[in-house]
């Protein structure tokens, strides 16, 4: 299977779509383009396995290289594993159900779709790149369309969020860059497989593994970097929030793991405190700061705080088990939390709020949306059955392998936190869907359209996927989780 | 006499002949504008592929000139600029009176910029920054009816001047030690004796202030901004391309031997240059001098890319990369000021509020400009900026290039708001949809294809790579 086709088909929909006359034609080409990106994201999870079950144990398959700038070494060169092929699958899903719920877009229409696929095209490039030039291409590239589809088509305090999101990302990629110059330095090569197998020095690492970590962290919401992500996350329009929450954070969890993590392995257990600590306490503020909320965007801005917490907690205990887990997590949290603000998005369209206390009843009036909000919700809880469930636990369990005192403490806290999350959730999910009608207003809005239903069955066909079936995840997952555990284990000898 | 020379000399022929017809022409009385403008503008594509006419490479005239394959490149990049800013002024020109005078002047200052890079000698050298720097100073006094436009004009000869004397009195003391202005005498003889690092701390200074390098800045927003946008695009992209070339030359090859010396004070003017531009170009609101201290912004990151000089071909390369990408975003964010400027007379940031609705074509190409000079894929600044950041860091300074990587957020902010105003911010009166000329359209044509494809385009850095192991 041809990996560039996942780049290719984006931008060329892209284009197409500039060239199309009316809103109409934009609309059926977004439509089409991401439907043909779903296809292929479905076509390499098989041939993936076909592969694997044909007993093709290389560590990236599918791979393409062909030099770019010579004379620095840079290659265009993508392949993939288990751990790249969930998050093209993710990325995939999101796109569609972003694009069917924005099908309502009227101001620039044209812009928009446009803005949304290149973006696409970013984080399917981001994920498939094998070399760390190729691979910072793509994650600048998902810059600044972030930018512009918040502040042309957000809501509040939108030039402000934009233009922080935009510098606070640009100022992680700016340390992700040094920490790359960093490792060529020394290596000579942009090449991940190649720098995997060629152990850097212990001084190298020791001074790049931060830039590297925090620059890709800003991406992840690691503490005290995660600011951009309320701000940015409730003035956005609500594909972009979708986009945002669901596939971007997963760039900066994913950097952290195949770069810094794999290339990196003893710098990654020297500060492997930090980053638990930083991931425990993202985990607990985030959840406390939801508390506080009576936003829907920012109730689940902040608890996303908190779920990308888990994903750095998983990475940073590096165990086989944590990886996995946190790997599943980004899966589980992209999928939920794109649900979530799918629904706080139809919502939002209807009853013009977002705030909590003006609503309520409001499952009566709008029974589908408010079941999708309930399902999002209860996912977001960690309920059995959903996906949350079956990647917090994994998260959990690979945890308390690791048998430092310290770092089961922070687990348990962590565990803690699920309480917390219950308590926001429920009242959240109490106060806008039970009880009586608040607002008379509310008795006329109309429940969620075709498009916005069928955005809301894939993704909640992903999270209960996920959740019934984990295994399925797990098995693409663990063994990719491995090649990076053998590395960090070669490194602690 | 052999009469290959000539044809090694073929781009500085062919520019001495069009001076020449314009001259004529000019004489004779009876061209009109549009005849000028399309006459010149022929002449000027028409002499791009000289490029393509192979020349002796090598030394003539005793050292007094010299070409090489990488010293023909940049003088197509050059003159590539000067033509896209030519064409971008349509509508500034065709209501000029003095189109031949311009013309004329524009090109004999660009002229000395190709002498001033070809030569192996200082006194060459210094005979073709005259040649390139007297005739720039009239150009800046071009708006004739705006006092602030002499204003700059007066700013900038005094400013030229100054800085010519401080390098002459370096020039004369370097003689005065080695007892040659030869370059290839010079790249032994300058060891580093103490009269020698003063001699060249003046040359050295004498270059800042055409490249603007900061504290040496301080002509350049007045300038830029009374001057007329073509002279203002000019100034920031051709005189700064061809004194970057002859910078890195000079120090790499003549003052070779005090690498040690230089390395430090590159280092430190590249982050101070940085600093400086950003944190001035925050605040600006008039588009010019935005420009102006973003321009200064965008020397930083060059001397950085100088001061790599443990990888010199890399060095040269991406410094001739950079400046060819610039070439081409500048050029297109000059080329919408100045169609902008010429019709409506309007030039600041809050003028260009809401200009995606009414002219989206300008508002994409001002977009892209920004993008490409704050360094965003897929733009070519993205490279070019990256490469330059990856040649610095070859001598493993890392102090500077995280200060240099954490600059690249505050330029952002600043481009950013421009892009603000263009795309988010609505206005009250936005600007008449404005119709562009044939040839402007071709130029920004241009400007957008260069911008978009010269990352992708696998051979050229190669290219200009292993040119720039032969200086």
């Amino acid at each position: 299977m041809n990996l560039s086709l996942l780049i290719i088909v984006p931008v060329f929909v892209s284009m197409a779509i500039l060239l199309c006359r009316d809103a109409k034609q934009v609309r059926i080409a977004a439509l089409l383009g991401s439907a043909i990106q779903l296809g292929l994201a479905f076509a390499l999870f098989f041939a993936y396995r076909a592969e694997r079950e044909a007993g093709n144990t290389a560590q990236m398959l599918f791979t393409y290289k062909t030099p770019w700038f010579a004379p620095l070494h840079i290659n265009y060169s993508v392949g993939v594993d288990g751990i790249s092929v969930a998050m093209i699958l993710l990325t995939a899903s999101v796109v569609v159900a972003g694009v069917l719920v924005s099908l309502s877009v009227e101001n620039l229409t044209k812009e928009f779709f446009f803005l949304l696929l290149l973006l696409s095209s970013g984080a399917y490039g981001f994920f498939i790149s094998l070399d760390l030039f190729t691979l910072f291409f793509f994650l600048e590239l998902a810059v600044i369309p972030k930018y512009l589809l918040i502040g042309i088509w957000g809501s509040g305090n939108k030039e402000y969020s934009a233009t922080k999101l935009a510098l606070m990302l640009m100022g992680g990629s700016a340390l992700v860059f040094v920490g790359i110059l960093g490792i060529y330095f020394e290596a000579g090569t942009f090449d991940i497989i190649e720098l995997s197998q060629n152990q850097l020095s212990v001084a190298t690492q020791h001074f790049f593994f931060p830039f590297l970590f925090i620059g890709f962290g800003v991406f992840g919401a690691l503490f005290p970097f995660h600011t951009w992500v309320p701000d940015g996350h409730s003035s956005a329009p609500t594909a972009a929030s979708m986009f945002l929450a669901g596939i971007s954070m997963k760039l900066g969890g994913y950097g952290c793991l195949r770069v810094a993590t794999y290339l990196m392995p003893q710098a990654a257990h020297e500060y492997q405190g930090i980053i638990i600590l930083l991931a425990a306490i993202a985990i607990l503020y985030g959840s406390f700061a939801t508390m506080m909320q009576t936003d829907l965007k920012y109730i689940n801005a902040y608890s996303s705080v908190s779920h990308c917490g888990f994903v750095l907690l998983g990475i940073g205990m590096l165990t086989k088990t944590a990886i996995t887990g946190a790997v599943m997590q980004m899966v589980s949290h992209g999928l939920m939390t794109a649900l979530f603000f799918a629904a706080i998005g139809m919502l939002y369209s209807r009853t013009h709020t977002r705030a909590v206390e003006k609503m309520g009843g409001l499952l009566k009036i709008t029974p589908f949306i408010g079941t999708v909000f309930f399902i999002a919700g209860l996912c977001s809880l960690g309920l059995p059955g959903f996906s949350g469930f079956a990647a917090e636990m994994t998260v959990f369990m690979g945890s308390w392998q690791n048998n430092d005192m310290w770092y089961r403490l922070a687990t348990i806290a962590a565990c803690a936190s699920i309480v917390v999350t219950a308590v926001y959730i429920l009242r959240a999910l109490g106060k806008v869907m039970m009880g009586p009608l608040l607002d008379q207003h509310h008795a006329e809005i109309t429940d969620a359209g075709w498009n916005e239903k069928l955005a809301a069955v894939i993704l909640i066909a992903g999270v209960v996927l996920v959740g019934v079936a984990p295994l399925l995840l797990q098995h693409l997952i663990s063994p990719s989780a491995d090649a990076i555990m053998q590395n960090v284990l070669k490194a602690a000898l | 006499m052999d009469l290959s020379i000539l044809i090694s000399m073929k781009f500085e022929m062919a520019l001495t002949l069009i001076i020449f017809i314009l001259l004529f022409l000019k004489i004779d009385g009876r061209a009109g504008n549009q005849f000028f403008f399309r006459i010149t503008n022929l002449l000027l594509v028409l002499s791009l592929g000289l490029y393509f006419l192979p020349a002796r490479y090598g030394q003539f005239f005793s050292g007094m000139f010299r070409t090489s394959p990488l010293l023909e490149f940049e003088k197509v990049v050059l003159l590539m600029a000067t033509i896209i800013i030519s064409l971008s002024s349509y509508h500034w020109l065709k209501n000029f009176n003095h189109v031949a005078e311009f013309y004329m002047m524009i090109l004999s200052s660009l002229l000395g910029m190709f002498f001033m890079m070809s030569s192996d000698n200082l006194l060459m050298f210094y005979l073709g920054l005259e040649l390139s720097s007297i005739p720039v100073a009239a150009l800046c006094n071009f708006d004739l009816d705006k006092k602030i436009s002499s204003e700059a004009a007066m700013k900038m000869i005094l400013s030229s001047a100054f800085s010519s004397a401080i390098l002459l009195f370096g020039v004369s003391l370097i003689y005065g030690t080695t007892g040659s202005l030869d370059y290839y005498v010079l790249s032994r003889a300058v060891v580093g004796t103490p009269l020698q690092i003063m001699a060249f701390i003046l040359i050295f200074s004498g270059f800042a202030f055409k490249l603007s390098v900061v504290p040496f800045h301080l002509w350049t927003a007045d300038v830029y901004e009374g001057s007329p946008v073509a002279v203002t695009a000019f100034l920031s992209v051709v005189s700064k391309g061809a004194m970057a070339f002859v910078f890195i030359t000079t120090l790499y090859w003549v003052f070779g031997n005090l690498g040690g010396t230089w390395y430090y004070m590159l280092a430190i003017l590249a982050v101070v240059t940085m600093i400086i531009g950003n944190l001035f170009a925050l605040r600006q609101s008039n588009l010019k001098r935005f420009f102006a201290f973003s321009s200064i912004a965008q020397v930083g990151y060059l001397l950085i890319g100088i001061s790599g000089f443990v990888k010199a071909s890399l060095s040269i390369g991406s410094v001739v990369y950079f400046v060819l990408i610039y070439v081409f975003s500048n050029l297109a964010a000059f080329g919408v000021i100045s169609v902008i400027s010429a019709l409506t007379g309007k030039e600041t940031i809050e003028d260009y509020k809401g200009l995606y609705r009414s002219n989206p074509t300008l508002a994409l190409l001002m977009a892209l400009a920004l993008f490409s000079l704050a360094g965003i894929p897929p733009t070519a600044g993205f490279f070019g900026k990256l490469f330059l950041l990856t040649a610095g860091s070859s001598t493993g300074a890392w102090p500077l290039i995280i200060i240099a990587s954490l600059n690249l957020i505050i330029s952002l902010y600043y481009y950013l708001r421009i892009v603000r105003a263009m795309f988010i911010d609505e206005s009250s009166e936005p600007l008449a949809k404005i119709s562009l000329s044939f040839s402007e359209m071709a130029a920004f044509l241009l400007c957008a294809g260069g911008i978009l494809s010269i990352g992708f385009m696998k051979g050229l850095f190669e290219v200009i790579f292993n040119i720039s192991g032969g200086l």
